[in-house]
């Protein structure tokens, strides 16, 4: 790299900014402070305007003449009512719970055993199929869901739970494998081999040595598993027709918005409620779903 | 010393045969699951795409004509050209705005892990969701952000963000990357903090100004990684479905059709399983292009640095 820079006539100056410890105050409050205020009012805007819709009456809801739109005046919990007690939210939650949970615990199980496989068993060909588990976690469910709901109807489980928990392994098992294959890959080869040396089976060995070490690893791709199985939208929109079996993205979407008239308040109290599950899981663990976003993306 | 060192080579010696016994056995139940809901339907893809199955109805071979009928349908090249266009203006966008905000949030912040778990609430929460509130945003009579506008005396009246062509794409487009900032800029802040601060010290000293520091430390440094993170993007956002599908539904007259919503339409709603698959695959040939692309683009970033990391 060679630096064109008048390096042999400038003397190191008084003014190397952006280093932490030489800058100067109003330059960082334009550079850094404003810039990043920005950055995390429109993030969060979204947010606060769900919020807010969500316990406002109806009656402030579209006039702005007389009320700032910002605030709410006498807040209202109409809306989270209605939610709760006249549609089937609290069933929608519930499955999206149940299906979140099943799909997330098949595709762990799944995943510890391929993971362990590749990484340590080394088999005849354990590279290339952890290449091609890695190429299975980049093929989109967009171009999924026709064939497999093709295969869902054949296989007699369409329009029911089963369908999205046995589906979204397809995206699931080859996040999780990648990631565990990543944190079984830092646990030492020499404590394996001297269980190996004293006795134990590779079944021991999984589960006394292998799994306690990477229960980080193990709460990563599990937490990380659960949000994409919550989020997921797709293959629930295609899969579940009856209104008893839908899960909070597609019923918020196809139930709550009818007609022309938007129940805004009930809609957005939805939205807030179907995001809160996650936003609390992810509360208690950022650290694990930062390390198990890049983890996903090393290498 | 000695003696352990050859125990362990027999017992492994003794493992070594039946390891491939075992590793299919490991590898049984993922393998049945991918092999039975994912290759499988990849396959089953490409075959439906070749026939006219209808929803309740099995189809028959039909070759290339539902290819055929793509190449006459202006919606289809409609939609290619819409999602090349949604693609590379989101990706190019989230890419900007990604790394300015982790070179911020890689400086000396109060509160800094706050803040770096606050920028990524809008990827943890449902895309359906958050689209929903936005939605509501881009209401074209009581939106707030028409209302803010004409306020500040930007505007006169509402804009209709959802109902015209060209609003339509520019609101989908930042919807899209309200959502993908967040990845890409923690993603490539894990790439700026494995950069050793030392670097930077003797760049400084050596007279770079922050500029060239960034150019010609950070960005080669970091570039293996916006390579991936940049390929994680654009798949995602060329599959993109449930924004659009929340928001526009690809309307107004196809303005706003995806590859993937038109797929979703003609097959489900539709019922052309066939037409829809051969969508479907045709989105193939270009997300093999962009992995090659930073495939091979990695690898040459790789060699230039000597083949270090």
């Amino acid at each position: 790299m060679n630096v064109s820079s008048p390096a042999n006539v400038a003397p190191v100056t008084d003014n190397v900014e952006g280093m932490g410890y030489v800058s100067n105050l109003p330059r960082r409050i334009v550079t850094i402070y404003l810039p990043l205020a920005i950055f995390v009012f429109v993030l969060l805007f979204p947010f606060y305007w769900m919020t807010i819709t969500a316990v406002k009456p109806n009656s402030q809801l579209t006039d702005y003449e007389n009320y700032s739109p910002f605030w709410v005046v006498g807040p209202t919990l109409d809306h989270i009512k209605y939610l709760l007690f006249e549609t089937s939210y609290p069933g929608w939650l519930v499955n999206t719970m149940v299906v979140a949970v099943g799909a997330t615990v098949l595709s762990l199980a799944a995943s510890i055993f391929a993971a362990y496989a590749i990484e340590r068993v080394r088999f005849t060909g354990s590279r290339q199929v952890g290449l091609l588990i890695f190429l299975a976690y980049l093929v989109p469910p967009s171009i999924l869901f026709i064939p497999l709901a093709f295969i869902v109807f054949k296989f007699g489980i369409y329009d029911s739970k089963l369908a999205l928990i046995f589906t979204y392994p397809t995206f699931l098992i080859p996040f999780c494998t990648w990631l565990l294959m990543g944190y079984f890959r830092s646990i030492p080869f020499e404590l394996e081999e001297s269980a190996l040396v004293d006795g134990a089976s590779r079944w021991q060995i999984l589960v006394k040595i292998i799994l306690p070490l990477a229960v980080p690893g193990l709460i990563s791709a599990g937490i990380f598993a659960f949000t994409l199985s919550w989020n997921e939208f797709i293959y629930a929109l295609t899969f579940i027709q009856s209104s008893e079996n839908k899960t909070i993205p597609v019923g918020v979407l196809t139930e709550l918005v009818r007609g022309d008239v938007f129940e805004w308040g009930s809609l957005m109290a939805g939205a807030l409620f179907g995001s809160l599950p996650v936003v609390i899981l992810y509360s208690f663990f950022v650290d694990y779903y930062v390390s198990s976003m890049t983890g996903a993306v090393k290498e | 010393m000695s003696t352990t060192s050859i125990m362990k080579r027999r017992s492994f010696a003794g493992l070594l045969q039946n390891n491939t016994a075992l590793g299919v056995m490991f590898m049984l139940p993922a393998g049945v699951f991918l092999l039975c809901f994912l290759t499988y339907p990849l396959g089953l893809g490409v075959w439906l795409g070749f026939t006219d199955t209808r929803i309740g109805r099995d189809g028959v071979f039909i070759g290339l004509e539902n290819y055929r009928l793509l190449f006459d349908d202006s919606v289809f090249w409609l939609s290619v050209f819409n999602t090349i266009l949604y693609t590379s203006v989101a990706s190019v966008l989230k890419f900007g705005l990604g790394l300015w905000l982790a070179l911020i949030l890689n400086e000396k912040l109060p509160l800094k892990s706050f803040f770096r778990a606050i920028v990524l609430l809008p990827w943890v929460v449902p895309t359906v969701l958050s689209a929903l509130a936005f939605w509501w945003i881009f209401d074209s009579q009581f939106s707030i952000l028409s209302w803010s506008l004409i306020q500040l005396g930007l505007i006169d009246q509402p804009i209709n963000f959802l109902g015209d062509s060209n609003n339509a794409r520019a609101s989908v487009i930042a919807a899209n990357v309200w959502r993908g900032i967040p990845f890409v800029a923690i993603s490539l802040l894990a790439g700026l903090q494995t950069i050793s601060p030392s670097l930077q010290e003797a760049a400084s000293l050596d007279g770079a100004t922050s500029w060239q520091r960034f150019r010609y430390v950070t960005l080669p440094m970091l570039t293996p990684i916006i390579a991936v993170v940049m390929t994680f993007s654009v798949l995602f956002t060329f599959t993109d479905f449930q924004l659009i599908y929340v928001l526009t539904k690809g309307g107004p007259v196809n303005a706003t059709h995806l590859m993937a919503t038109l797929s979703f339409q003609r097959g489900i709603p539709g019922g052309q399983l066939g037409e829809g698959a051969a969508i479907a695959v045709a989105m193939i040939p270009f997300l093999l292009a962009s992995i090659l692309f930073s495939f091979f683009g990695l690898q040459r970033r790789k060699w230039q640095q000597g083949g270090s990391e």
